[in-house]
C-alpha cells in the first residue's frame, strides 16, 4: 500500500521556524505544510494590500521559505501553505524571487486564488451568523470577505507539478487533505476517506499542539524538551490509515493523550465537523499507541459536503483603550481595588464614552472573573487592568490615561504603568452558496 | 477529589463559542465523568463567564466529553476586552471541579 508522510511546519503565523527545518532534514517527509493564517489575519492583510498592491501576504514568508526551500528542493519535498493571506499571487512572485536568489531557479510555484469573495458578498445580503444583522448593514466598515476553500484547487496545483502551493483562506485541514487527494487520487465524493483525511489534517494543523505543546501540567502531565519541541508528521496510507509521529530525538511527546486533546480542539459537535469538502465525523475515532511517539488513529468518517462555504468577514468593529499598573507588598490587593474604584469614578466624571468596560485584578480575577475566582488567596502583588470599548481612537486613549495618572493621583506605590489604544478589526461569518466562489490555480516561475 | 486527578482538558475557540474537552486519563473513570460532569454543573461552574447555553457531547471511544459553551468569550475572540480573549485558560478552571469518588474507590 502506498503511504505518504506529511510534516506540519507551523501551527500559527508566528510559530517557531527551526522545527520545520528539522522535519525537512530528518523527517523523511514528502510534503511540508505551513498553517499560518489566523481568523482575522486576512482582514488585516487586506488593509495592507490596499496600501501596497505587492503586500498582503504573511510577513514571515521570506524567513520560512529561505529556511526550508534548499532542503525541500534537494529532497523533492513539496510545500503547501496559506501564507498567501490576502495576496497569494504576490506571495508566489516573492517566492520565485527567493528561490532564484537561493540558486533554485527551476522551482515551480503555484498560487490558489478565488477565496476573495467580497464582491459576491456585497451583491447579496447574507445574514451574519454571530449576531443579528446582515453583511450589507456593515456598510463601509466591511473590509474583507474570504471563503474557506477546500483541498481540490491545491491538489490540482500539486498535480500540475507545483513544488510550492500558496493559498489565501482555505480550511486548515484541507492544506493536509490536498497532498492525500493528489498522491492517492481519492474521489471528491468518497466521504469516509475525506473524513478520515480531515481527522489527519485536524490533528496536524496546529503543529506542536499534538506533540506536547499547549499540554504540560507539571506533576500531572510532564513533557520533556518543550524548548526543542518536535513538530508532527502524519503517516497516511491510501486507505486512510494514519499514524501521528515526530522526528526521533526531538522534544515533546506523541501519545494517546496528546492526540485526544488535539482531536477535540476547536470542535463542536464531533459528528458534524463541517469542512468545505466533507462533513467529517470524529465520534467513532480510536486512538492507539503502537510504539513510543507513534499513535495510530482510525475510525474517522464523513458524510456529504454542504451546499455552502463558510466566509470569514472582516470589519472595523470598534476601538479598545487599555491601562495597567501594579501594586505589591502588604495591602497590595486593597490598593489595587482602590485604584480600580478611582478609575471607575474618573471615567464617569470625565464623561468618557465607552460602550463596554472591564475592570480586572491580574493575579486575582482577570482570567475567569470575580465569581469563579472567589476563593483565590491574597497575592503578594497585583496588577490592575482597565479596558474599554469606544467609537473612536481619541476616547480609547483617554482610558489608558486615566490608569496612568494613578502614578501621582492614586494609591501608594503604583508602578509599571502601561497604556494602549487600538482599532479593532473583528471577524464574523456568513454562509455563501458554493457556486459563488471559483478557485483558480496560477503558476509562477520555472 | 478534584476533576484534575482523573481527567485532562483543552480549550478551543471559535468566535464567541468556547469548547472544553474533558478526557479521562483512565477509561475506567469515564462513567464518573458521565455522571458528574454535566452541562448544568459546567454552566454553574462558569457563572459570570458563560452567558449562553452549555451543550455536552459524549465520546466513549476515547473516554472523553466535549462541552460547547455559547457566548463565552466576551463577544468573540477578535473583539473581546478580556486579557485571555481566546479563553485558553478556561480548561484549567474546569479541572478544579469537585468529583465524588465512585463507591469502592478512595
Amino acid at each position: 500500500m502506498r503511504t505518504i508522510r506529511i510534516g506540519s511546519g507551523a501551527g500559527y503565523s508566528g510559530d517557531r521556524i527551526e522545527p520545520a527545518l528539522e522535519l525537512a532534514e530528518k523527517g523523511d517527509i514528502q510534503y511540508l505544510v505551513f498553517e499560518c493564517l489566523g481568523e482575522r489575519t486576512v482582514a488585516l492583510a487586506q488593509q495592507a494590500r490596499m496600501k501596497n498592491p505587492e503586500s498582503g501576504y504573511d510577513p514571515l514568508l521570506e524567513e520560512r521559505m529561505r529556511a526550508v526551500l534548499p532542503v525541500c528542493a534537494a529532497k523533492g519535498i513539496k510545500v503547501v501553505t496559506n501564507m498567501g493571506a490576502a495576496n497569494p499571487e504576490a506571495a508566489a512572485r516573492k517566492t520565485v524571487e527567493i528561490a532564484k536568489s537561493l540558486g533554485l531557479p527551476s522551482l515551480k510555484i503555484a498560487a490558489v486564488v478565488g477565496d476573495d469573495v467580497l464582491d459576491a458578498c456585497k451583491q447579496s445580503d447574507l445574514p451574519i451568523m454571530e449576531f443579528d444583522g446582515t453583511i450589507r448593514q456593515l456598510g463601509n466598515r466591511l473590509l474583507s470577505a474570504n471563503a474557506y476553500l477546500g483541498a481540490e484547487p491545491m491538489a490540482r496545483a500539486l498535480s500540475g507539478g507545483a513544488d510550492v502551493v500558496i493559498t489565501g483562506r482555505a480550511s486548515d485541514p484541507a492544506l493536509f487533505l490536498a497532498p492525500m487527494i493528489h498522491a492517492f487520487g481519492w474521489a471528491m465524493d468518497d466521504w469516509n476517506l475525506l473524513g478520515q483525511g480531515t481527522v489527519a489534517g485536524h490533528l496536524l494543523e496546529c503543529a506542536g499542539q499534538v506533540t506536547g505543546g499547549y499540554f504540560a501540567d507539571p506533576g500531572y502531565k510532564d513533557v520533556a524538551g518543550l524548548a526543542r519541541l518536535g513538530f508532527p508528521i502524519g503517516e497516511v496510507g491510501e486507505d486512510g490509515s494514519l499514524v501521528i509521529t515526530k522526528v526521533a530525538g526531538s522534544g515533546g511527546e506523541v501519545s494517546a493523550r496528546t492526540c485526544k486533546e488535539q482531536l477535540l480542539y476547536e470542535v463542536h459537535d464531533p459528528r458534524r465537523y463541517i469542512q468545505p469538502d466533507v462533513v467529517a465525523d470524529f465520534s467513532q475515532v480510536k486512538v492507539e499507541e503502537v510504539a513510543p511517539d507513534r499513535v495510530r488513529i482510525s475510525g474517522g468518517r464523513g458524510t456529504e459536503r454542504t451546499g455552502t462555504l463558510k466566509v470569514s468577514v472582516g470589519y472595523v468593529d470598534s476601538f479598545i483603550g487599555e491601562g495597567q499598573i501594579s501594586y505589591a507588598g502588604p495591602g497590595a490587593l486593597a490598593r489595587g481595588r482602590l485604584a480600580l474604584e478611582i478609575v471607575r469614578e474618573r471615567l464617569k466624571l470625565t464623561g468618557i464614552a465607552a460602550s463596554e468596560l472591564r475592570f480586572d485584578l491580574i493575579g486575582v480575577d482577570s482570567l475567569h472573573g470575580a465569581q469563579v475566582s472567589a476563593h483565590a488567596n491574597e497575592p503578594y502583588e497585583v496588577r490592575i487592568r482597565v479596558a474599554g470599548r469606544t467609537e473612536n481612537l481619541r476616547e480609547a486613549v483617554r482610558i489608558g490615561n486615566e490608569v496612568e495618572t494613578l502614578y501621582t493621583n492614586g494609591p501608594a506605590g503604583g508602578g509599571g504603568a502601561f497604556k494602549s489604544a487600538r482599532d479593532v478589526v473583528a471577524v464574523a461569518s456568513v454562509l455563501l452558496p458554493r457556486d459563488r466562489a471559483t478557485p483558480q490555480v496560477r503558476f509562477f516561475g520555472a | 477529589m478534584k476533576l484534575r486527578e482523573i481527567a485532562h482538558s483543552r480549550t478551543g475557540d471559535k468566535g464567541n463559542i468556547s469548547n472544553i474537552s474533558v478526557i479521562a486519563y483512565d477509561a475506567k473513570h469515564y462513567p464518573l465523568l458521565l455522571e458528574q460532569v454535566t452541562s448544568e454543573r459546567v454552566k454553574a461552574h462558569f457563572a459570570g463567564v458563560v452567558e449562553g447555553e452549555v451543550v455536552r457531547y459524549e465520546l466513549p471511544n476515547i473516554a472523553a466529553l466535549n462541552f460547547v459553551m455559547d457566548r463565552a468569550l466576551g463577544g468573540g475572540v477578535t473583539r473581546s476586552l478580556a486579557l485571555d480573549a481566546h479563553g485558553k485558560s478556561l480548561s484549567s478552571a474546569l479541572l478544579d471541579l469537585d468529583i465524588a469518588p465512585a463507591s469502592g474507590e478512595k
